[in-house]
Parts: structure tokens; C-alpha cells; sequence
């Protein structure tokens, strides 16, 4: 069990965030596309993830209860180190949060200002959260090397964002904001790969073992899968976008399973290069687990609730599956 | 001036918690009576109900959705603002919080999709359940934060090796000493505050002549609420107050401003306690009362601050607060049972009574921010109540970066409560649905006298 568990557990926490990208990324892309919809195309655009956002965020919130519960040492280190980014990114999921209903419940003469703490709030939360990731995989690094690369992580992944926001309002909507969505997700598809191949290349090089991990034999041949699927969704996205009658008939989740793929490899080449440490060079998952019987006893709890939550949210899913409608109490 | 980051860490958690909990202590009864609405419909066809649902579920997302942002940023804060806290008692605190996330926010989160915007895509009986789901997830997140607090509070089931807690018995934990005063002391709460706030918004609305046959309907329900309520959680405070006497007795000679063990202690109604003559300045005292409502007993003995030298809490906050909290109960009661009376009598209430209800809306917040200040205060100067002080588990940000998120946090927090109330007038100032129904029995009975 000591050895089982924080490996279950570090699985767990990269399975929520691994979630929080893929649904509140849809959520955080769509948000950041707003301003350059039409009115109508907004209230659109905000009734394709209305019944959906608060649950997607919960992921964030038990990724980082895992790593509170799970390696409460670590999540000292790294939410102290980080403390600047993730109050920015609070503020940023607090206006995004607050603005679905404020917009249309605060009166017509402040829509325009809710619409425009949307768009904010989307946009400054995928910044701090690429702020964020940039920084964890440089190892916390306080230099200017560090802040840097940081910074470039913060201007490229909202790209990731927005292509997920595309790939979700293909699939929930129609007429023009169906072929805006296209326009959008070509503009997007190269930051969204430049994003992903600094975050690939940052890890070797800020380290030597995980280089030597990834790129001596027989390894690099068993991990090929990882790059050469993502070159091939890449290609296909490339493809695809180009013709929206393929998307329009009936292939609209194309471009969010193709995402989604993308998202998938990209979280088992990070946790190939980290495993087993949680803060990278600085400690492992097992110095900074929780004691044993704590993690026994959330174990239960991860093991039966885990399953249910993925089998109601999927039935939440079902609901509200097809194209969206405007969202209403009645 | 340079604050020292510890005030400041503590200054920046408490505009948060007290930001946060504006809200679930609207939501945790407000699910509740939402879900009453829906069965009254079901059962009654009474179109009235689930006009009031409508209206009410409106402010219930837009409650919920401050609840759950506001929420979020105290689980990250956690980390970031108390390392120590978790590096220390991580091992109980993390399961306990672990399990809200699991058993309560998914489950609020994902059927709340479904009790707002589900209801033309669902049946009836589905939106029920996913409207119960709702509002058991909200007190189950309930259940499992004061199960934490209470643990911090009066901790027990757990030993300590090298300064790091390890839990021995959860139960013992989950169920420590404290917590089921604690709980239903809160539930309570909450219920109330959403009870004043329905009857509140309702009586506006019926001053600013909007209101409908479903206004009334709601008005009704939350003063009989509140009526019940009232006296069943001025029960529980003084059970409480009890069960924090015998594990909390430093916090209660706070509350009292009591200097000097004392027999037949007396109570003081209002005054100035002052920590550092260790006296409280102009204070009015009802003899003996202290002792009888703490011990239930004339002569019982109260034990002094003086006993607790440099480990009690400050004095003058935990004082005030308790006395706000009682001095709200007291209006509350008097309120609603007026209210009960007149409703109960003549079947509504008068312009008077109007006007003390609107101006009672948020009544609950008030009593609940003081209560918690009572128990948060009183708990210091611990983070765990005897076992770890809270300045041993402070970050050690430097005071600038705690300034600057605090102004930025506190001005968040202020133009967010400022839109949530104009938008809840906003809302209550509309014509309310349930007037279509009158329009509607009026002009039935206009054609039947034709006939």
C-alpha cells in the first residue's frame, strides 16, 4: 500500500487535470472568443457551456485537493511558489464565474459589462494557468530563464483554450457561428502547436535525465507513439478545418476528439518525463505523500465517488447533447 | 506603514471567508426551499408555486455561482496563504476536505445543470430528484467543513509525532466534540438566512407593488420559517455555548469580557473591555445572568481571561461580535413572530410589518458573520485549538505582495457584493409572473359575470 498509493493518487490528480483542460478548457476558450461574436451569437455561445462550467471547474479544484491531501508538502511549495499566478488566476475564474450570471441577470445597461469581465476573466485565467504550467515544468525556477519561459507558456496556451472553445462550438452550434468557429480555429491551430512543442522541448532541456529518458534507446522508439499521434491529429486538424462541410454533416466532434487526443498525449509525455518526482529535481511523490493511513482512507472515497461522479457527469453530457438552445429556468 | 504579513495573512483569509460565506448561507436553505416550491407545485398544480421557483432559482444560480468562485479561491488559499497548516495537520485536514470535493461539489455542480436549465429536457420527476440532489449536495458540503472547522476547533481521534498530526480514529475526528452543535447551529443558520432574505425580497417587492399572488405565497413561508427557526436555533446556541464553556473556556470569558474567575459572574450588556487595564470600561451589568446562561446555574463558576494570560483570543472583537449576533437574534424573533402572529390572524400583514421584513432581508448575514467571528476570533491565538498557534503556519510572503493581492481582493470582493445586491433589486422590481395569474382569474371572472 505505501507504495501503491501516491503513484494511485499522482494518477488521480493528473486524470483531474488532465479533465480540467479538456472541459473548463472549452469553457475558458470559448469566453476568450466572445468579443468577436454578435450579440445573439454571445448568448449562443454562452448557452453551449451554461449548464456545463461549474462542474468542469470542480476538476481544477480536486486536482489541487489531491495534491493538497495526497502530497500536502509539495502543495506548500508549489502554491507558495506560485502565489502570484494563482491569485491572478482567481480573480480571472471569479470574473468569468460570476459574469454568466450577472450578464443576464444585472439588467440590459450592464450586459456589455459582463460580457467584457467574460471575455477578461476567460482570457487572464488561461494566461495565469499557462503562467503557472510554464513555471512547474521549469522546475519553480527563480531566474529570468525561468520567468521567461513562463511568459511564453502564459501567450500561447490560451491558443490551446481556444481551439478547444472551437472543437465544442462545431459541435454545439450552427449557421454562421458554426462557420466563425472554423475561421477561429484556423487562426488558432499554429499558436496552439507552438505552445505544445515549448512545453515538449522545455523539460529535456531544463533537465539532462529526463533528455536522456526521452531520447536514448530503446525508449525513443516505445515512446514514438506520443509524438507521431500528435503530428497526425495536427495534420488531420489542418485538413479538416479546410473543409467545413465534412464538420457540418455529421463529423462535428472531429475537431474536439482530435483536441482531445492531442490533450491525452500530451499529459503521458509530461508525466513520463516528471515520474516520479512532483516538483521536478526537487522532490519525488513519495517524500511528499500524506501519511499512509490518511491516504487509505480518501482512497475509499477517490475509488467508489470517482467512478460515479464520471458517470453522472457523462449523464449530465447526455442531456443537454445535440445543439445548444437558449439557455432558460422554464 | 509596513503591516506585518501574518495580520496580513490573516486579514486577506477573512475578507475571503467572510466574502464566501455570504453565500452558501443563502444557498444551503435556499436549495432547500426551492425543492419545497417544486413539491408544493407537483402536488398542489398550483401554478403560484412554481412561479416562485422560477423567480427564486434565479437568485439561487446567481448565489450559487458567487458561492462556488469565492469557494474556490479559499481552497487555494489554503496553500498559499497557511503552508504550515497543511504541512502540519494535512494528514486530517486533507481527507476531510478531499471528501466535500468528492461527495458535494461534483454532485451540486453537475445536477445543477439540470435543476436550471434541464427542465424542458427532462421529466418532472428527473428535475425533482436533480433538484434534491442539489440540495442534499449542498449540506453535505456543509456536513464535511464544519466536520473540519469543528475538528479545528476541538480536536480529537488524532495523535501527534514531531510536531505532524496523525489521524487515529476518523470517526473520532469527523465527530469531535464540537461538530454537532456546530452543524446544525450553522444549518440552522443558513436556513434563516434564506427565510429572511425570501420574506425580505418579497416584502419589498409587495412595498414596491409588483407583487403578485406567489410574492405573498413566499412572504408567508419564510416569516412562519423564520417563526419556527428562531427559537429551535436560539436552543442550539446555548447548547453550544455550553459545549464550548467546557472545551473553549478561554473564548467564552472572551465573549463575556469575564477578567477574574468568578461565581455568580454577571452579564455585560454592552461596554468597552480593554485589554490592557484588563477591565471593561463602561460597562452595564445584569447580576448573575452571566453564570445562568452559561452554566444554567445562579452561582455556577465562569473562568476569567486572567487564567489564560497571553493564550486567549482579543477581547473587544469576540465581546461585540457575540453581542451582535445575540442582539440579531433577539430582532429576528420578535420580527418573525409579529409577522407569524399577523399572518396566522388576518391571513397577511400590515405596512408596518412590510417594511420591517424588507429592512430584515439580509439579517441572516449579519448573524451569521458575527457568529463566525465569535468562533474564528475566539479560536486564536490557535489554528488548532491548544496545539499549533496560527503564526506557525503563516507563508512568508513579503508584506507588499500581501498588500497588493489584499486591495485587490477587498475591492473584488466589494464591487461584487455591490452588483449582486443591484442585481437582486434589479430582479425584484420587475412585475412578478404569478401577476399573469391574476390577470388571468380576473378576467375568468369578468367573463362569468357577463354570462
Amino acid at each position: 500500500m505505501e507504495q501503491f498509493l501516491p503513484v494511485f493518487f499522482v494518477m488521480a490528480m493528473g486524470l483531474a487535470l488532465l479533465l480540467y483542460v479538456i472541459l473548463d478548457g472549452f469553457d475558458l476558450g470559448v469566453g476568450i472568443l466572445l468579443p468577436l461574436a454578435s450579440a445573439t451569437e454571445k448568448d449562443t455561445m454562452i448557452a453551449a457551456i451554461g449548464p456545463f462550467w461549474d462542474a468542469n471547474e470542480t476538476w481544477i479544484v480536486l486536482g489541487v485537493g489531491i495534491l493538497l491531501i495526497a502530497f500536502p508538502k509539495a502543495h506548500g511549495i508549489i502554491l507558495t511558489a506560485l502565489y502570484i499566478p494563482v491569485t491572478i488566476m482567481l480573480f480571472g475564474l471569479i470574473l468569468r464565474g460570476v459574469a454568466f450570471d450577472f450578464r443576464v441577470k444585472a439588467g440590459d445597461a450592464r450586459k456589455q459589462l459582463w460580457n467584457r469581465a467574460f471575455f477578461g476573466g476567460s482570457l487572464v485565467a488561461a494566461m495565469a494557468q499557462g503562467w503557472m504550467l510554464g513555471a512547474y515544468i521549469t522546475g519553480l525556477q527563480e531566474n529570468l530563464t525561468g520567468y521567461l519561459f513562463a511568459a511564453l507558456i502564459a501567450l500561447t496556451l490560451p491558443a490551446l483554450y481556444v481551439m478547444l472553445g472551437c472543437g465544442w462550438l462545431l459541435i454545439k452550434t450552427e449557421g454562421e457561428l458554426f462557420d466563425k468557429a472554423v475561421r477561429w480555429g484556423r487562426v488558432a491551430l499554429l499558436p496552439m502547436a507552438v505552445a505544445l512543442l515549448l512545453v515538449s522541448i522545455a523539460t529535456p532541456i531544463v533537465s539532462s535525465e529526463i533528455a536522456a529518458r526521452w531520447f536514448s534507446l530503446p525508449s525513443a522508439i516505445g515512446l514514438l507513439p506520443i509524438p507521431v499521434s500528435c503530428a497526425l491529429a495536427y495534420v488531420g486538424l489542418h485538413w479538416v478545418l479546410r473543409r467545413p462541410d465534412v464538420l457540418r454533416t455529421r463529423y462535428s466532434c472531429l475537431v474536439y476528439a482530435a483536441l482531445v487526443l492531442i490533450c491525452l498525449m500530451a499529459a503521458l509525455g509530461l508525466a513520463y518525463s516528471i515520474y516520479p518526482d512532483i516538483i521536478i529535481g526537487r522532490m519525488n511523490l513519495y517524500q511528499a505523500a500524506a501519511a499512509t493511513d490518511s491516504l487509505q482512507f480518501i482512497f475509499y472515497g477517490v475509488a467508489i465517488t470517482l467512478p460515479v461522479i464520471l458517470l453522472y457527469s457523462a449523464f449530465v453530457f447526455r442531456v443537454f447533447r445535440g445543439k445548444a438552445t437558449d439557455l432558460s429556468y422554464e | 506603514m509596513e503591516l506585518d504579513p501574518f495580520v496580513l495573512a490573516r486579514i486577506q483569509f477573512a475578507a475571503n471567508i467572510s466574502f464566501h460565506i455570504l453565500f452558501p448561507s443563502i444557498t444551503i436553505g435556499l436549495a432547500w426551499v426551492l425543492l419545497y416550491f417544486r413539491v408544493r407545485f407537483t402536488l398542489s398544480k398550483n401554478q403560484a408555486w412554481e412561479y416562485a421557483y422560477y423567480f427564486w432559482v434565479k437568485i439561487f444560480a446567481l448565489t450559487f455561482a458567487l458561492g462556488v468562485v469565492s469557494g474556490i479561491t479559499m481552497s487555494f488559499q489554503f496553500g498559499t496563504n497557511w503552508p504550515g497548516f497543511m504541512e502540519r495537520a494535512g494528514n486530517i485536514a486533507g481527507p476531510l476536505l478531499g471528501y466535500e470535493v468528492l461527495t458535494a461539489f461534483f454532485l451540486e455542480a453537475s445536477f445543477l445543470g439540470i435543476m436550471l436549465f434541464g427542465k424542458s429536457r427532462v421529466s418532472n420527476r428527473v428535475h425533482l430528484i436533480a433538484t434534491s440532489i442539489v440540495a442534499v449536495g449542498t449540506s453535505i458540503s456543509g456536513f464535511w467543513i464544519l466536520a473540519l472547522n469543528s475538528w479545528m476547533q476541538t480536536p480529537a481521534g488524532f495523535s501527534v509525532e514531531e510536531g505532524v498530526f496523525y489521524a487515529d480514529d476518523w470517526l473520532q475526528i469527523i465527530f469531535n466534540p464540537s461538530f454537532p452543535y456546530r452543524f446544525f447551529h450553522m444549518m440552522t443558520a443558513s436556513f434563516l438566512t434564506s427565510a429572511f432574505l425570501i420574506a425580505g425580497v418579497s416584502a419589498w417587492r409587495t412595498r414596491l407593488g409588483v407583487d403578485g399572488p406567489a410574492t405573498a405565497m413566499v412572504m408567508r413561508t419564510g416569516v412562519l420559517m423564520a417563526a419556527l427557526l428562531t427559537p429551535l436555533q436560539i436552543f442550539i446556541g446555548d447548547q453550544h455555548g455550553l459545549n464550548t464553556l467546557e472545551h473553549q473556556p478561554a473564548k467564552i470569558a472572551a465573549m463575556e469580557a469575564v477578567w477574574d474567575t468568578e461565581r455568580g459572574a454577571a452579564f455585560t450588556l454592552v461596554g468597552w473591555p480593554d485589554e490592557e487595564t484588563r477591565t471593561t470600561r463602561f460597562a452595564v451589568r445584569i447580576p448573575y445572568a452571566a453564570s445562568l446562561i452559561l452554566t444554567h446555574s445562579a452561582d455556577g463558576e465562569v473562568q476569567g481571561l486572567n487564567e489564560f494570560t497571553g493564550e486567549h483570543p482579543p477581547v473587544a472583537p469576540v465581546f461585540w461580535a457575540f453581542r451582535v449576533m445575540l442582539g440579531m437574534g433577539v430582532l429576528m424573533l420578535l420580527v418573525s413572530w409579529v409577522g407569524a402572529w399577523q399572518f396566522i390572524r388576518v391571513g397577511s400583514v400590515g405596512g408596518k410589518m412590510l417594511f420591517a421584513l424588507s429592512a430584515m432581508t439580509f439579517s441572516g448575514w449579519i448573524a451569521t458573520l458575527a457568529g463566525w467571528y465569535v468562533t474564528e476570533i475566539g479560536r486564536q491565538p490557535w489554528i488548532v485549538y491548544g496545539l499549533l498557534s496560527s503564526a506557525d503556519v503563516v507563508a512568508d510572503h513579503a508584506s507588499a505582495t500581501l498588500e497588493g493581492t489584499l486591495f485587490g481582493y477587498i475591492g473584488l470582493y466589494v464591487f461584487l457584493l455591490v452588483s449582486y445586491i443591484q442585481a437582486l433589486r434589479y430582479l425584484a422590481s420587475k412585475p412578478a409572473q404569478s401577476l399573469t395569474l391574476l390577470h388571468n382569474y380576473r378576467g375568468a371572472a369578468l367573463a362569468g359575470e357577463a354570462r
